[in-house]
């Protein structure tokens, strides 16, 4: 069962108000449409494109050594890419990385470990035995988790996931 | 060409530095925590090899009122080479990126790097987009140059062309600690 998608515009007003400064991102076709090029225009954010989505886990951490809010804006297999980082600066240094994933063509209303995308399936079960708390963004009203999460994740010097659904 | 030995070159640097953030990578890191135990505005880059420069990169654009100053490693450089770009992409005044060019992986072996001997670093910075890049092999040269470093607009990206010195002591405990980064973030909230 799937209900009305979640919107990028909803998703930006969450991240704005958790009181993010910096989007880090690799491109992603899954939110590129409705999040990212909307983002580039957003004058509530300061957009930096890296090379590699590990720069970007470096890049949040170092900032929020700063009291700097940032999210890192990826696609699913960036996520997976960046474990070593994640598990070194996040985890075991205790730093608030926030990444918002993209699940590249998840299928709707399919939980990501039942998707049969092999690398969907491992996304979450990867973030649980990492500890690192997640949410999925796929629906009108799961917004609502962007705010608790972030702010959970700075409160308690650990990272967080938020994991977007389908295509916007 | 003649070299450095990495050593005598914090040495100098730690006579010059005053507010600078540092952000040295592995041995470098061992190195400058010997020599200088006592700054506490370091900024240890260890535990995911090549991040260095990103890391520096995230203190330079949410701190521009820092200057931050990167003692990265040949090895870990070319696990992160995207960086240059970003960098220079984001054209931070404020970063000054130190190479310390040895040809090995130091800490692993002292197995040689991929294009040791070949690879133009400062080539590859000033390709990538870095206000300036330059090499220099002589230690006299570098302590006549690091004041205006130091003050320098950036991202300006400098090799140092180094021999090894004698090994400076592993203190994985210091440099891993919590109270490590606590002490870092008091001192970066003074100011």
């Amino acid at each position: 069962m799937s209900g009305d998608p979640i919107t990028g515009a909803a998703i930006l007003d969450q991240i704005a108000a958790s009181r993010i400064e910096f989007v880090v991102s690799v491109p992603d076709i899954t939110t590129s449409a409705g999040l990212l090029w909307p983002l580039v225009e957003d004058k509530r954010f300061r957009l930096i494109r890296v090379c590699k989505e590990d720069e970007g886990v470096s890049i949040c951490a170092a900032m929020s050594v700063c009291d700097r809010r940032a999210l890192l804006l990826i696609q699913y297999t960036g996520l997976l890419d960046s474990i070593n980082a994640l598990r070194s600066a996040g985890c075991e240094y205790k730093m608030p990385v926030c990444v918002m994933a993209g699940l590249l063509a998840k299928e709707p209303g399919v939980p990501p470990t039942q998707s049969k995308s092999f690398g969907l399936r491992i996304v979450e079960p990867i973030l649980d035995a990492m500890k690192i708390p997640h949410a999925l963004l796929e629906d009108a009203g799961d917004e609502r988790s962007i705010r608790p999460a972030i702010d959970g994740a700075y409160a308690s010097a650990y990272p967080t996931a938020l994991l977007i659904g389908r295509q916007m | 060409m003649s070299a450095i030995q990495r050593d005598r070159c914090f040495e100098i640097l730690a006579r010059e530095v005053r507010d600078e953030i540092i952000v040295p990578v592995y041995q470098a890191a061992q190195e400058w925590h010997a020599i200088r135990p006592d700054y506490a505005l370091t900024y240890y880059s260890i535990g995911a090899m090549g991040q260095a420069s990103s890391c520096a990169l995230g203190l330079a654009l949410a701190r521009p009122d820092k200057r931050v100053v990167v003692l990265d490693g040949d090895g870990s450089l070319l696990m992160n080479l995207g960086a240059l770009v970003t960098i220079a992409s984001q054209k931070p005044a404020n970063l000054l990126h130190f190479l310390c060019e040895n040809g090995m992986y130091e800490a692993n072996g002292g197995h040689p790097i991929p294009g040791r001997d070949r690879v133009d670093f400062a080539a590859i910075a000033r390709a990538a987009g870095y206000r300036r890049a330059e090499t220099i092999d002589r230690l006299e040269d570098f302590e006549a140059k690091i004041p205006g470093l130091l003050r320098e607009e950036g991202p300006v990206f400098v090799v140092l062309k180094l021999v090894p010195g004698a090994p400076p002591p592993q203190d994985y405990a210091f440099i891993h600690g919590a109270a490590t980064r606590a002490t870092f973030k008091a001192a970066l909230k003074r100011g």
